[in-house]
Order: C-alpha cells, then sequence, then structure tokens
C-alpha cells in the first residue's frame, strides 16, 4: 500500500461508524478521525465516501472535522517483548497507557506496543554469513525475551534476497538495524528485531500438517474424555455460571503449551485482574518459571469499545502465529467468541445490513470458520513444526446450544466441551457435560497415550463412559418408581458411576493438590475406578449383596484420592491399588466362607 | 464551537426529533429544546451528519409541534455538577434537584457517559462485606468492588433486600458504612416512598444520593439516569474517597425503554425486540464499578432485575449474568412459604467469593462450610423431589434426615427478620448447627479439623 497519507472530512457520525469523504481510501485501510485523532479502519466504500468503524468512541466528533487515511492495514508489531504484556484490542499496552493517561482510557492515545527504549541482548545466527541467500522466516538470531521464551528474530515474510549483513552479538534496541538483505532487484532491505503484519492477513507457513500429540491441560475430563490435539480448535460453551471462564483459565495455567495468549474479550474486567495478579506469582508445573513469563493478554473488557473487540481476536491470533512461526506450541484462548460475533452484529446492524438469524449478518458463518482455521499445526519457514491451539468460549443466550454462534461453531470445531447448568447447580466443576460433549481427536490423542501411559487407555475410557451411559438410563428409573426397584447389579453400575463422577470427572480448580493432574495420575485413577466396579460387579454376580460393597471404606478413599496425594506422589496412588485388591479379596472370602457355612447347615 | 439555536426540527416520534440544516454539531451533545409552551425539555446527539442531527429527547416528544420548536446546541456533553452537598439530596435522571432544593452550584462538572476503566488499573476485589443476610454472607458472599446483581420476579421483596442491604452493609471490624447511591428506575410510587422512609428512619439519608424516575415520568430519561448516577458514586469514590454502595432498581425498565427508543430508531433487533448492542450497553453500566489501583474509595454495585415471567433466561437477566460477578435469585416457592429473604441459594453464585473468605477475611471453615452447604442442600433438594414421587414414607432413614435438613435451612438459615443483622460469626454457627444433623462421616467437603472446632452432633 502506498505511504501517502491522504487527508478528507466527516460527513456523518453514528455511534462507532463514521462516514468521511476521503477520495482514494483502500477498503481496510486505518484512518485517523477528527481533531481527538481516534482509530477506525474503513469498512466500505462507496464513490467519494468511506464507511469507517472506529475503535473508540465518538463522542464530541463534529460533522466537518478532519479525517486522515495512513496507508495501511490494521497492523500489530511483531517483536520481543510482547511475553507478559496487556494490550487492548487494537495492541495498544494498557501498562503503558495507565501511566500516561491514569486509570482511565483517553480517547486518541497513541503508543507502540513494544518498548522503542527497551535493550534486548542479541545473539546472532552463528551458520549465517553475508553473502549467503536468506528468505522468509530464516533465523537472524535470537533474544532470550523472557526465562522460558526464546524469541526467534526471523527475516520476515516477503523479505527474500542476499544477505549484506548481521549485527554482532549485543545489546540492541528493537529499532536498531540488526540485518540488511539485498532483493534481486537490488533494492536493500534493512531489518531491525520487530516487523509489522496486518491481523486479518493469516501469516504464511510451509505447509499444513496433521495434530499428533495431544494438548495436555492437566484436567481429566478434557485430558481423558475429550482430548484436543496441540493445533486443534475448540468451543467451550455454556450458560452463565456454568464456569466457562474457569475452565478457560484452568487451561491457560496448566496446559503444556510454550506460549499462552489469553484474548478477554467483551468479558469481565475483574477476570482479567484475577489473571493479571495471579499469573506472576504462579509457576508453571512444566518449567518451574512463572506463568506470566509464557502469557501475554488482549483486554477488550464488555465496556470497552465494541469495534475494537472485533479487532482483538485478530490481533490475538496473528500474535500466535508469530510465535507458531518461531516454533513453538501456542494455545489461544478466547473468551468469548459470542461477544466477537456480536460486535459484528453491531456494526452490521448500524451498517443497515439485512440480518439473517436473531439479528446476526449473513457473513457470520464464514467469519468464524475463518478464524477458527487460522488454528492448526503447521511447518514453519524457520524451525520445523510449530502450532496454535485455538479455544473459544461460546456464550449462548439462555444456555441455549441451537442459536447461531454455537450451532455455527459446532460445525467448525473439533473438540466441544459443552458446559451444563443442571452440574454447575449441583456444584460439580467443571461441569463439562459428558453426553453433549464431543472429540475428534481421540483416535490420535489414543496413539499417544497408548505409547506414553498405558496401552488400556482406551479400553478403560470407553468403560467409564459406558457405565456413564448406564446410569443415565437407570437414573430415569429411580426417579420414576424410586431406588428399591433396582436390583444390586443395577444398583452397583450406579455406585460404579459415582466413582467415576466424583472420583475422576469432578475436579476443584481451587483445590491446592488437585488443580493439576498428570496423565499418568488421570490414568491411574480412571483404573483405579474401573478396577473397584469391575471387582465388585463380580463379587455382585457370586451373590454378594450391594450393601456389603457401598460400606467398604475404600469407595469414600476412592472419591477422596484425587486431592490426597499430588502427581508426584503416584507411588501412594498405587499403594491404594493394593488396599483395593485387598478389602475386595476378603469380601470374597468372608462372603465364600459364609456361603460354604450355609451350604453345610 | 459556540452554542447554536435551531427552528428547523422536520421529525418527531417515539423521543426522537430530527433537525435539518445544522452545522458542524457535536456527537453526544447536549442539547436544550424549548417546546410551544415555553417549557424546556433537554437532549443528546445520537447521531450527527452534515445537516441534519438525531436527538435523544429525555422527556420524550409528546405534545411538540415542528413549527413552534427551538432547538439549542449547547456545546457541551451531557454532565452533571458534583459537590459533597450531593449526599443526602434527590434528583432526577439528569442531575436536576426532585426535592424542591436549588440545584447544586460547583465547578466540578463530569460527563455523565464515563470511560471506560483502564484493566490494567484495577485491583482485584477482595474485601469482605457483611450484608448481616446468612444466605449472602455464609454462601454468596459479597466483595467491595462487586457487581452482585438480585434476579427476582414481580412481587418479590427484592426491594426490601436491597434497603436492608443498603442499611446494614460494612466491613468486618469496621465501623466505617458504606455511602448509598440509589438509582431509581420505573418505579412506583410507593417503592420510591418506601426507599425514602427506609433511609430516612434507620438514619442513614445523609449519607444517601436517590436519582428517581418513577413509572409515570418519561422513559427515555431512564437511558441516562443510571450513568447520571454512577458519574455521582464514581466522584464520591475517587474524589471524595468513600466506600460506595450503588443500588440500581430496576434495569429490566432500563432496559425496556432502550428497546423502546432503538424500535423508533429503526435499529435491528436481536432477541425478543431488544437491540443487538443490549449487552454493550448494560456493561457500560454494570463495569463502572471495581477497585482502583492507589484509590481509597469502590464501587459496589447491587443492580435489581426482575425477570419478565421469573424467565432467568430472558434476555435482560441472561446478558446480566454474563456481565456481573454473580447473581442472587430470589424464589417465587420460598416467599410463598413465607420465607423472608426468599434466596434461592442453588443458582445463586458469586464469583469473587473465592479470595474475601477464609482464614484472614472471615473464618478459616468458611469457603469448606459453604461448599459443604450447597453439596448437602443439592442432595436434599433431590430427596424432595423424590419424595415427592415416592412419598416420604418410602424413603431410607438416611434420605429423611435430609429432608429435615432442608426444611430446617429454609425456615432458619434462609429466613430471617428484615432488622436481623446476622454477624458473619453468627451465621457460619448457624450453619454447623444444621450441618451437625448429619454424623461426620456425611460431611467429606470438611477438614477434620473442622469438625474437631465446630461440629456440634452427638455422633
Amino acid at each position: 500500500m502506498s505511504e501517502t497519507k491522504r487527508t478528507g472530512v466527516i460527513r456523518d457520525i453514528n455511534g462507532p461508524i463514521v462516514t468521511v469523504e476521503l477520495p482514494g481510501v483502500r477498503s481496510g485501510e486505518q484512518v485517523k478521525i477528527g481533531n481527538l485523532g481516534l482509530f477506525g479502519e474503513v469498512i466500505s466504500l462507496r464513490g467519494q465516501l468511506a464507511v469507517v468503524q472506529t475503535y473508540e468512541s465518538t463522542d464530541g466528533v463534529r460533522p466537518g472535522e478532519p479525517a486522515q487515511g495512513l496507508g495501511w492495514p490494521l497492523s500489530v508489531e511483531l517483536g520481543p517483548g510482547l511475553m507478559g504484556g496487556i494490550f487492548d484490542g487494537v495492541q495498544r499496552p494498557l501498562e503503558k497507557i495507565a501511566l500516561e493517561s491514569g486509570d482511565y482510557i483517553r480517547r486518541g492515545i497513541s503508543v507502540p506496543a513494544l518498548d522503542r527504549a527497551r535493550e534486548w541482548e542479541f545473539e546472532p545466527n552463528r551458520e549465517l554469513s553475508p553473502g549467503g541467500k536468506v528468505g522468509p522466516g530464516v533465523v537472524l538470531g535470537v533474544v532470550q525475551e523472557t526465562t522460558t521464551v526464546l524469541h526467534r528474530i526471523m527475516v520476515p515474510p516477503g523479505v527474500e534476497g542476499e544477505l549484506l549483513e548481521v549485527a554482532p552479538a549485543g545489546a540492541y534496541d528493537i529499532e536498531s538495524t540488526i540485518a540488511r538483505v539485498r532483493d534481486p532487484r537490488g533494492i536493500s532491505h534493512r531489518l531491525s528485531m520487530y516487523q509489522r503484519w496486518p491481523v486479518r492477513k493469516p501469516r504464511p507457513y510451509l505447509r499444513r500438517d496433521d495434530g499428533i500429540s495431544p494438548l495436555i491441560t492437566g484436567q481429566r475430563v478434557i485430558d481423558t474424555f475429550f482430548p484436543q490435539l496441540k493445533g486443534g480448535k475448540g468451543a467451550v460453551p455454556g450458560p452463565f455460571g456454568a464456569g466457562k471462564t474457569v475452565v478457560q483459565q484452568q487451561i491457560a495455567r496448566w496446559s503444556n503449551a510454550d506460549i499462552v495468549i489469553y484474548v478477554g474479550c467483551g468479558e469481565r474486567g475483574n477476570e482479567l485482574v484475577d489473571v493479571l495478579e495471579s499469573f506472576p506469582e504462579l509457576d508453571d508445573p512444566y518449567t518451574g518459571r512463572k506463568l506470566m513469563e509464557r502469557t501475554l493478554l488482549v483486554a477488550n473488557t464488555s465496556n470497552m469499545p465494541v469495534v475494537a473487540r472485533e479487532a482483538s481476536v485478530y490481533v490475538g491470533i496473528t500474535m500466535a502465529e508469530y510465535y507458531r512461526d518461531m516454533g513453538y506450541d501456542v494455545v489461544m484462548l478466547a473468551d468469548s467468541t459470542s461477544r466477537w460475533a456480536e460486535a459484528l452484529r453491531e456494526v452490521s446492524g448500524r451498517l443497515g445490513q439485512m440480518p439473517v438469524e436473531e439479528g446476526y449478518p449473513a457473513y457470520l458463518a464464514s467469519r468464524l470458520a475463518a478464524v477458527y482455521e487460522r488454528a492448526g499445526r503447521v511447518e514453519t519457514y524457520a524451525a520445523g513444526s510449530g502450532s496454535v491451539t485455538l479455544i473459544g468460549a461460546v456464550s449462548p443466550p439462555g444456555g441455549d446450544f441451537s442459536e447461531p454462534v454455537t450451532s455455527h461453531t459446532k460445525d467448525i470445531i473439533e473438540t466441544f466441551w459443552a458446559l451444563s447448568k443442571e452440574l454447575a447447580d449441583a456444584r460439580h466443576y467443571p461441569s463439562i457435560d459428558w453426553v453433549t460433549s464431543f472429540s475428534k481427536h481421540v483416535q490420535t490423542a489414543a496413539q499417544w497415550w497408548h505409547k506414553e501411559i498405558d496401552p488400556d487407555w482406551e479400553k478403560r475410557r470407553t468403560a467409564a463412559l459406558a457405565l456413564l451411559a448406564r446410569d443415565a438410563e437407570l437414573s430415569r428409573i429411580v426417579n420414576l418408581v424410586g431406588p428399591e426397584a433396582l436390583s444390586d447389579a443395577q444398583r452397583w453400575e450406579l455406585e460404579g458411576a459415582s466413582l467415576i463422577k466424583e472420583g475422576v470427572l469432578q475436579q476443584s480448580a481451587l483445590d491446592e493438590i488437585d488443580t493439576f493432574c498428570s496423565p499418568q495420575k488421570q490414568y491411574a485413577l480412571l483404573d483405579l475406578a474401573i478396577t473397584i466396579y469391575k471387582r465388585g460387579a463380580a463379587l455382585i454376580k457370586l451373590g454378594v449383596p450391594v450393601s456389603e460393597l457401598q460400606h467398604l471404606p475404600l469407595m469414600a478413599k476412592m472419591r477422596r484420592l484425587k486431592s490426597m496425594y499430588s502427581s508426584e506422589q503416584l507411588d501412594q496412588v498405587f499403594a491404594f491399588r493394593a488396599e483395593v485388591d485387598h478389602a475386595m479379596e476378603s469380601v470374597r472370602i468372608e462372603y465364600a466362607k459364609s456361603d460354604q457355612h450355609e451350604h453345610n447347615a | 464551537m459556540s452554542i447554536k439555536e435551531y427552528r428547523t426540527a422536520i421529525e418527531a416520534r417515539g423521543g426522537l426529533l430530527v433537525v435539518k440544516d445544522t452545522a458542524g454539531i457535536a456527537f453526544g451533545d447536549r442539547v436544550q429544546i424549548k417546546d410551544h409552551a415555553g417549557n424546556t425539555r433537554n437532549g443528546q446527539v445520537i447521531r450527527s451528519a452534515d445537516n441534519e442531527v438525531l436527538i435523544l429527547v429525555f422527556e420524550g416528544t409528546d405534545d411538540l409541534d415542528l413549527e413552534n420548536t427551538w432547538v439549542r446546541f449547547l456545546d457541551e456533553p451531557v454532565e452533571i455538577a458534583l459537590s459533597p452537598e450531593i449526599l443526602g439530596r434527590e434528583f432526577n435522571g439528569l442531575g436536576e434537584p426532585r426535592d424542591g432544593r436549588p440545584p447544586v452550584l460547583s465547578n466540578i462538572r463530569r460527563p455523565v457517559g464515563g470511560s471506560a476503566i483502564n484493566p490494567a488499573a484495577r485491583t482485584y476485589p477482595r474485601e469482605f462485606i457483611q450484608t448481616g443476610i446468612s444466605t449472602i454472607d455464609g454462601l454468596n458472599s459479597l466483595v467491595r468492588g462487586q457487581k452482585l446483581p438480585i434476579f427476582s420476579g414481580s412481587g418479590l421483596p427484592h426491594n426490601r433486600l436491597a434497603a436492608q442491604i443498603g442499611r446494614q452493609a460494612k466491613l468486618v471490624d469496621q465501623e466505617s458504612s458504606f455511602s448509598v447511591v440509589f438509582a431509581a428506575m420505573g418505579v412506583s410510587y410507593a417503592d420510591a416512598k418506601f426507599f425514602r422512609d427506609e433511609f430516612a428512619s434507620s438514619g442513614v439519608l445523609r449519607n444517601v444520593v436517590m436519582f428517581i424516575n418513577l413509572a409515570d415520568d418519561p422513559p427515555v430519561e431512564r437511558l441516562t439516569l443510571p450513568r447520571t448516577a454512577l458519574t455521582a458514586a464514581e466522584y464520591l469514590a475517587y474524589d471524595l474517597d468513600r466506600h460506595v454502595l450503588v443500588i440500581l432498581t430496576d434495569m429490566t425498565n432500563y432496559a425496556e425503554a432502550l428497546r423502546e427508543v432503538a424500535t423508533a430508531k429503526g435499529d435491528v433487533p436481536a432477541r425478543k425486540g431488544y437491540p443487538g448492542y443490549l449487552y454493550s450497553d448494560l456493561a457500560e453500566i454494570y463495569e463502572r464499578c471495581g477497585r482502583i489501583h492507589n484509590r481509597h474509595g469502590s464501587i459496589t454495585m447491587m443492580p435489581v432485575v426482575s425477570m419478565p415471567s421469573d424467565d432467568i433466561t430472558h434476555p435482560i437477566p441472561d446478558l446480566t449474568g454474563y456481565i456481573t460477578e454473580g447473581q442472587i435469585v430470589l424464589s417465587r416457592e420460598l416467599h410463598n412459604q413465607g420465607i423472608y429473604p426468599p434466596v434461592h441459594i442453588s443458582p445463586s453464585l458469586s464469583r469473587l467469593m473465592k479470595d474475601g473468605i477464609g482464614k484472614d477475611d472471615t473464618r478459616e471453615d468458611h469457603p469448606r462450610v459453604a461448599g459443604q452447604i450447597y453439596a448437602l442442600y443439592a442432595r436434599a433438594q433431590e430427596t424432595r423431589n423424590l419424595a415427592s414421587i415416592i412419598g416420604a414414607d418410602e424413603l431410607s432413614e438416611r434420605d429423611r434426615r435430609y429432608l429435615t435438613f432442608a426444611d430446617a435451612f429454609d425456615e432458619r438459615f434462609v429466613g430471617q427478620g428484615e432488622a436481623e443483622d446476622r454477624s458473619i460469626e453468627a451465621t457460619l454457627n448457624l450453619a454447623w448447627e444444621l450441618m451437625s444433623m448429619f454424623p461426620r462421616d456425611m460431611l467429606t467437603r470438611v477438614k477434620e479439623t473442622d469438625l474437631a472446632k465446630y461440629y456440634q452432633g452427638t455422633d
């Protein structure tokens, strides 16, 4: 795009939608609006008139004030200094803004995302030498961005040619030249440690690969029952109060990703503050470092301008792709995609576009799909394989999953963690409903589990789900005629399902021990619950009454086991296995004796 | 720019006025309209084009004629004058006195629209507020800077509950109570009087600012009223270092006014005729509460939302629930049993409770007691359902115990007097008394040490 700035004049202000007379401006171009210099983006053109959506409140703006086309589309800065930061929906650094404009965000304030003054220790790539060929993604050198994140400085997409020079090791700010490249036309490009990228355009990669390894989140119902892959796309729909945000925060905390990008899109300010205050205190279970060192927040709280909300998801995913390009596994959490969709609806409504379902524009489904499609595992230009896992919260009005955003999302994603109001009301957390949730990745995940943990994983998982399905069936009978109508074997099935629910599925985010559960411990708990059920079922077949088993102390212990021993105390969990064997065996012997006795009598 | 006056109104409908041949009018600016009888109305510019503006008239457009309407653009945003004198006063949605006393004179004037708090400037709310109500303090604790709505239905005592909270709310071991900003939108004369009398009789009136729009006042004014009230709250909290409790009643009337204007403007409806921006609009109001770094004061908010036909999935309570940090839900069933306050604990929730209670804030057993009560009550509800089908006599001894517990819980823990101000200590002790109806081994959510210290059963 040309760098010449065009100027024009404001004609109409309708909330965040401003019409300007600005000949020659391009669709998607950034525009500065009025005397305040508010930022906006051209969304449609007609003749001399351009319709601009503004990222800030337009109060006080008048027709006749100037407007200026900036010549480039909405872009983000990509370079060292992003990690640990909090940015608004158009990538303005909120901590810096707080220093400059106080507790409230002053309009028209313009602060670059990356700190210009800060210097970084640059270590050049020793394999490069002047005169060699370089292209997009070639690593020019590295910067230790945080103790856990090694930032690879790459040749940006679109630059290719002969390397003229690379700067020697040393401290540089992000605007210093660290390399020069001469392209085939003879034009020399000066490269610094940062690059800009338009957010609505996916960043390029060599090719797309299939996901192969599961994203371990330390949450049993997710990892064991509805697994997600690195590079997968998933959704967490649920009515308010069902625990969407806690599920998302747990994933942000405990997943084995290299980078976590948390986009708070139209959600509560206090929840973002919770992340902002607690993450610098919490340890990453994999590296032992503070979680904030691998986390980046994008915050557009529900009271911040709605148009920036629409942009925030793109801003987040572009930064995710950038770290993916360095070869990292990135998880991006978008809470909530419904607010993003509503922002689309609000803009389309103000433009007078024909609504289709519940006021949403016709392009809702295609926009949603295009955003989710930016997730994936790819072969990067720079460093082998990298991935972006995208997990979006969905907030269906009234908890109705048939509404447009949920139903379109369901068609696109591969993992669906449906939260249930009933489970949440009974304080069964995480309230992920095992009947309506699904994962298309079970087969792939099974290969990993079988290799790394136990070859019986899939069998155990299926057995547990079958037991839960049986439980649903039998519960209907109980609700009609009471528990007395069931046979002992059936009542044991209910008991087994309850062990799965309370001993495996339920997991407290607030419990210090239970908040994270390693795959080994997950499997051990699942295996134990199924074993208890099977051993008991065999005994009942022999004629042992169910009441005999229900009151065994091991039943209560199975339910508490998850919060008794941490993932490091697996031997204690295995020791319980011997207890189970012993207890079950003594019931059998006891029963065989009395049985014998009766026979003799 | 300067004040401009026009007599070129070309359209008036549903609270909206269109004026043509204007030039350079700022979006969002304040407007004064003089009608044929010489009465002044107030308005705000909600769309401004080259030669035409759209004005929202707070007093409505009834009885206007286009010939004899003078429109003055004041070249300033909609503002309110603020001084410590606002305490003890009563205003309308525009900040004009309703109590027959002179207007507030001050050179501190703030635009009512407010602006978004920078999330990086917020502090996470964690100071426990004792409301003296067991179901709130014990099970759904309120903390300073939280927004916790009351979801109610027509005929339920939400106003009495809100007034009781306004009277009793305080920090544990602190005398300093809250300043109350009371914002009433579309309430009946009787309800407004109830609050006025309530504040007067309990002697807190000098700490209260009231913003009132009655059911027969112009609905359009309801759109600006909560914003005006919150601007006053922000002044009290951040200029005067006070802890402010904002009570907004009834947000359903607010949302209906918003729908009325949106329909007149021709906005595309989303659900049940409410505009697509209802969520953002409500959030602009609710998100103005909170705690800010290095500021002494705070804003805590309790909006009242009456659920049309008791339907919690109706857009107003639904969107509110997505923005607020929990909800207190009132139950018609409990109300009909004569239980006050009829708080239904199962769907009630406080999201910020976890950080405001426990060892250093209330008592070390508090989080586990709350968890245990919820678990017992959930089970008791199931048992009640079962008993209604197969009869209580068919239940096991164990199950009957749940029934006795549930009845005692509703009556003694949920139920309390309108003037009864229970300390958190008393609330927790009462919880233990009720939990002690069960043998120790059924109380699996509390610790052994809690049992040793507080268990009162004979088991």
